[in-house]
């Protein structure tokens, strides 16, 4: 059967040959089902870490001007995908919160492209992530989560005008749940990016 | 997956593992640098250096050291420096600028697209 349901391994090395690692980011609403789909397609099953930053979003020089700021977290969760001998790529599953769009840049800076993974009962929690993505650029498609019992109530040409999203951004359906399913979103994703690079190119 | 956030309790904890740094000295590591041990543990070396020395012996990538340890992105970076400071491990670098102005080829892209689509 073609899900995600199997045992994936927990931590296997990577090959010694490995020299480069590459970044897929999904980002999404709480429960959309970010973690489901970085495990369908991952070799291991996901880890989680996080990142902690003073309020200000600085490094504090003394011991004692840490314990009196506040920090925060940011927790996500990643899987992995080897793609040859040598290349790597991370996926990372993020909260779309507004405290997240701070770390971005020191985190997620230099990544492929962005995943913004939908429920379309919740489609208002999408619209902010669009918003950060396009202003850090970085480019993106939309996946609309799909599950059982997700009769479509909306049709994709509803949901983009929903989402204001322009016609070159692409918007596919999914079952996260699905390993065929996850790696069409990702196939999706690096063929409108090598779309764009394609098109950088010609341009002199 | 059960999400288990890392418990920070007091951040002076924090501190004792990195010797008081908050930051590391430049951003030599990205999330997915991979990093190589180039050294076996020594006598005497500090346990979280130890930790990441053992996790290395295959290449590894900052954010999985930093799941393994169960210690925050910021506080892995500077353990890393310490390490790669003194010749203990090596770190290959991602080949995708770490910045917006220089987008992957698409001699890259192709790459990558061959190997999901082999998946």
């Amino acid at each position: 059967m073609d899900s995600a349901i199997s045992e994936l391994p927990a931590r296997t090395p990577l090959a010694d040959s490995a020299e480069t690692g590459l970044k897929i980011v999904v980002v999404g609403g709480f429960g959309v089902g970010k973690t489901t789909l970085v495990r369908s397609v991952s070799e291991i099953r996901p880890l989680n870490t996080e990142e902690v930053m003073t309020q200000a979003g600085v490094g504090v020089d003394d011991p004692a001007g840490l314990t009196a700021k506040t920090t925060t977290t940011v927790a996500f969760d990643f899987g992995r995908i080897s793609l040859n001998d040598r290349m790597v790529l991370y996926l990372f599953g993020a909260p779309g919160q507004e405290r997240f769009w701070f770390l971005w840049d020191g985190l997620f800076s230099g990544t492929l492209g962005a995943v913004v993974l939908v429920d379309t009962r919740r489609m208002s929690d999408s619209w902010y992530a669009i918003d950060r993505l396009e202003h850090h650029r970085t480019p993106f498609v939309v996946a609309v989560n799909r599950f059982d019992g997700d009769h479509p109530v909306f049709s994709l040409e509803e949901i983009r005008q929903a989402l204001s999203l322009p016609a070159q951004v692409p918007l596919i359906e999914c079952d996260a749940r699905v390993r065929s399913s996850g790696k069409h979103v990702l196939i999706s994703l690096v063929d409108h990016l090598h779309e764009l690079a394609r098109a950088r190119e010609m341009t002199p | 997956m059960m999400r288990r956030p890392v418990d920070l309790g007091d951040p002076d904890r924090l501190y004792t593992v990195t010797g008081g740094r908050s930051r590391a000295d430049d951003e030599k590591f990205d999330l997915v640098t991979l990093v190589v041990s180039e050294c076996r543990p020594s006598p005497g070396m500090q346990s979280e250096h130890v930790r990441i020395l053992e996790l290395c012996r295959h290449p590894i990538a900052v954010v999985e050291i930093s799941a393994e340890l169960r210690l925050p992105i910021t506080v892995v970076r500077i353990l890393l420096s310490d390490l790669l400071s003194t010749g203990r491990i090596t770190a290959r670098h991602p080949r995708v600028a770490r910045s917006h102005v220089d987008l992957p080829d698409s001699t890259l892209l192709e790459e990558v697209l061959h190997g999901l689509r082999n998946l």
